[in-house]
C-alpha cells in the first residue's frame, strides 16, 4: 500500500451564508479501502459528499487525491483524474437507451469533439459498453430507454456508467436510497465486488446496510467528524449511540 | 398504420440524408410556385441550425434571427459595398455569423433555462440596433438593396441566377451540403455528447465532459448554419429587410421546430414547409394570419407537442416495438 493516501481531505468546511454544514474536517482514505460516511439526518453527510466529488468547493480547507490538490476543480476533471461518482437522486440520460449510456460515457477516454467520424466506427467502445452493462447486470436491457427502467436498475445503470472512465476512486451517495429490500441486496454485493479492485467511499443513512459491507465507517454529526474506527468500535460507541438514539 | 408509410418513414430515418436530398430536389414541382419552394428551402435550413441548438443540446434561443440577419447582412454588404463575388459573398456571411455566434454564445451559456433564453433574445436585439443605427452601411430602416447577383459564375458555367428554378437548384446545393454536414455531427462522437447535455447536464459533467465548451462549439455550429441561409437569402431577395433581425423572426424559428418536430432531423424541414405554405393560402384570404398561427401553435403544443414529424415517427418506432414484441 502506497503512503500517500488517495484522498485526503484537510480542515474542510463549508459554509451557506451563516449555516456551517461542514466545519474542520480533516480526513484521509487509503487506496483499496471501503468507507462509509455516516450520520443523522442534517449531520452534513451530503456537503461532505459534494465537497469530496466535485459538487461544491470547500470554503476553506484542501482536498487531495494521490497528493494532488484537486481542491475547486471543475466538475468535468473529477472524470478524467479517475474520480467517479453516482448520484443520491438517479442520474442517467433518460432518453437514450441504456447502452448508449454507457457508451457516452466510456466515449470519454476516446474521443470529446471529433464531429464527422461516425460513432458506430468505435467498435471498441461498443464492445466495452456491452461489457460493462453485462457486469452490472442489464444486458437484457440493453436496447431499453434509460428512463422506462425500473428504478433499482437505472441505479445499476449509473454505477457502470461511473465505472465506465475506470475509476480508482468511487463515490457514492445513498447507493440504495429508496430501493425495495432485493435490489438493495443486488446493490450492496455490486458494491462488495467493485471494492475488490478500487477505493470506494459511500455516504449512506441506513447504518445497518454498512456494518456489514465497509472496513471504515466515519460518522459525522452537526457537520463535524465525530468517530472514525472500524464497524465494531463505531457499534460500540456510547457518542454514536447517543446522536443517533437521540436523533431517532 | 399503412403499410406505404411505413416503408417510407422506415426508409427516411435509415438514409436520412439521401430521402431528404430527394424529396427536396421535386419540392418544387409540388408547389405553386417557385419563389415560395426558395423560401422554404431557406427558411427549411434556419430551421435545422436552429434545430441543432434547441432540439439536439436542448438550449431554447429567442436570439437566433440575429444569426441570420447577420449573414444576410454581411453577405449583402460584400456585394454591394465591396463588390464581392457570390461565393465571397457566402463565406463573409456565414463566417460573421459563426463569429457573431461565438460571441452571444460565449455570454449566454453561462445562464441556464429561461435565462438563457432571455439572455439570447436581448443580445439579439443589441444586433438588431446595431444594424439599424448604422444605416450607412445597412440602409437602417429602408433594409440594405442591390444585393444583385445575376449570374453564378463557376469555371465554364455560368447559371442565370434570376431565373426561379435555377435558383432553387443552386441554393439546393448549400443546403445538402448543409444536410450533410449536420448528419456527420449528429451521428459523431459529439453528437451523442449534445444529446447527452440535453437529457442531463450534471451527469455529463460527471462523465468528463465540459459542458461549457460543449455547448459553445454547438452555438457556434448552429449559428453558422443560420448564417448560411441568412447569405442565401440575402442572395435570393436581393435585398436585405431589417426585420430579418426582428425578434420575430427568431420566434418563427422556434414555431416552425415545434411544428415539424424538435429534435428530429428532418422536422423542422417540414415545419417551415407547413408554416410557409400555410402563409401563403391563409393570408391571401385574411388579413388574421398571426391569429391563425397562434392557434395551430396552440393545438400543436398541447395535441401533438412532438410535432407532425416527431408524432409520425413515434407512431413508426411504437409499430416496430409491437411487431418485435410479437416476433
Amino acid at each position: 500500500m502506497s503512503a500517500v493516501p488517495i484522498l485526503e481531505v484537510r480542515h474542510a468546511s463549508r459554509f451557506y451564508g451563516k449555516f456551517k454544514a461542514l466545519s474542520d474536517v480533516s480526513v484521509s482514505f487509503r487506496a483499496g479501502e471501503l468507507t462509509a460516511i455516516i450520520g443523522p439526518n442534517g449531520a452534513g453527510k451530503s456537503t461532505f459528499f459534494n465537497v469530496i466529488s466535485g459538487g461544491v468547493p470547500p470554503s476553506a480547507g484542501q482536498v487531495l487525491f494521490q497528493g494532488q490538490d484537486i481542491t475547486g476543480i471543475a466538475p468535468h476533471e473529477f472524470a478524467r483524474l479517475g474520480i467517479a461518482k453516482s448520484f443520491q437522486i438517479t442520474n442517467v440520460f433518460k432518453h437514450l437507451s441504456a447502452h448508449e449510456n454507457v457508451r457516452v460515457a466510456l466515449q470519454m477516454q476516446t474521443t470529446r469533439f471529433q464531429l464527422l467520424r461516425p460513432r458506430s466506427h468505435y467498435r471498441e467502445l461498443i464492445e466495452r459498453a456491452d461489457a460493462l452493462l453485462a457486469r452490472v447486470g442489464l444486458q437484457a436491457c440493453r436496447d431499453k430507454l434509460a428512463g422506462d427502467l425500473a428504478h433499482g436498475q437505472q441505479r445499476s445503470l449509473e454505477v457502470a456508467m461511473a465505472l465506465a472512465c475506470e475509476p480508482k476512486l468511487l463515490l457514492m451517495d445513498e447507493p440504495t436510497a429508496g430501493m425495495s429490500p432485493e435490489e438493495t441486496l443486488v446493490m450492496m454485493e455490486l458494491i462488495r465486488r467493485l471494492a475488490q479492485e478500487r477505493t470506494v467511499i459511500l455516504v449512506e443513512h441506513k447504518m445497518k446496510m454498512v456494518m456489514g459491507l465497509c472496513n471504515r465507517l466515519i460518522v459525522l454529526h452537526h457537520g463535524e467528524l465525530l468517530v472514525d474506527g472500524t464497524p465494531e468500535e463505531i457499534r460500540n460507541n456510547a457518542e454514536v449511540k447517543r446522536v443517533y438514539l437521540g436523533q431517532g | 398504420m399503412n403499410k406505404t408509410l411505413i416503408s417510407f418513414l422506415t426508409l427516411a430515418r435509415q438514409h436520412r440524408v439521401a430521402s431528404a436530398l430527394l424529396f427536396l430536389l421535386v419540392f418544387p414541382f409540388l408547389m405553386p410556385y417557385d419563389a415560395l419552394s426558395v423560401n422554404i428551402l431557406i427558411f427549411g435550413l434556419y430551421a435545422v441550425g436552429f434545430n441543432l441548438l434547441f432540439g439536439y443540446t436542448g438550449m431554447l434561443s429567442f436570439g437566433h434571427a440575429a444569426f441570420l440577419g447577420v449573414g444576410s447582412y454581411l453577405a449583402g454588404i460584400a456585394v454591394v459595398h465591396a463588390g464581392w463575388p457570390w461565393w465571397a459573398a457566402i463565406l463573409a456571411g456565414v463566417a460573421s455569423s459563426a463569429l457573431v455566434g461565438l460571441v452571444i454564445g460565449f455570454l449566454a451559456i453561462r445562464t441556464r433555462g429561461i435565462y438563457f433564453s432571455m439572455v439570447t433574445l436581448a443580445l439579439g436585439q443589441i444586433v438588431y440596433y446595431a444594424f439599424y443605427k448604422a444605416d450607412h452601411w445597412t440602409g437602417g430602416e429602408n433594409g440594405l438593396r442591390g444585393v444583385k447577383v445575376e449570374f453564378i459564375e463557376l469555371p465554364g458555367l455560368s447559371i442565370n441566377f434570376i431565373d426561379p428554378l435555377n435558383k432553387y437548384y443552386v441554393i439546393y446545393v448549400f443546403v445538402a451540403l448543409a444536410l450533410w454536414f449536420l448528419s456527420r455531427v449528429l451521428s459523431s462522437p459529439f453528437g451523442a455528447v449534445i444529446e447527452a447535455i440535453r437529457e442531463n447536464e450534471k451527469r455529463a459533467a460527471a462523465c468528463g465532459y465540459d459542458v461549457a465548451r460543449a455547448k459553445l462549439l454547438v452555438f457556434v455550429l448552429s449559428a453558422g448554419i443560420c448564417g448560411l441561409a441568412g447569405t442565401l437569402r440575402a442572395l435570393h431577395l436581393s435585398i436585405v429587410p431589417i426585420d430579418s433581425l426582428h425578434y420575430l423572426q427568431s420566434g418563427q424559428a422556434v414555431m416552425m421546430c415545434l411544428l415539424g418536430g424538435m429534435g428530429t432531423f428532418f422536422g423542422p424541414f417540414v415545419g417551415a414547409a407547413v408554416f410557409l405554405y400555410l402563409e401563403d393560402v391563409i393570408t391571401n384570404l385574411t388579413r388574421y394570419w398571426m391569429g391563425v398561427v397562434g392557434l395551430v401553435f396552440m393545438v400543436f403544443v398541447l395535441f401533438f407537442p412532438k410535432g407532425i414529424w416527431g408524432t409520425l415517427l413515434h407512431q413508426l418506432e411504437r409499430w416496430q416495438r409491437r411487431q418485435g414484441g410479437a416476433a
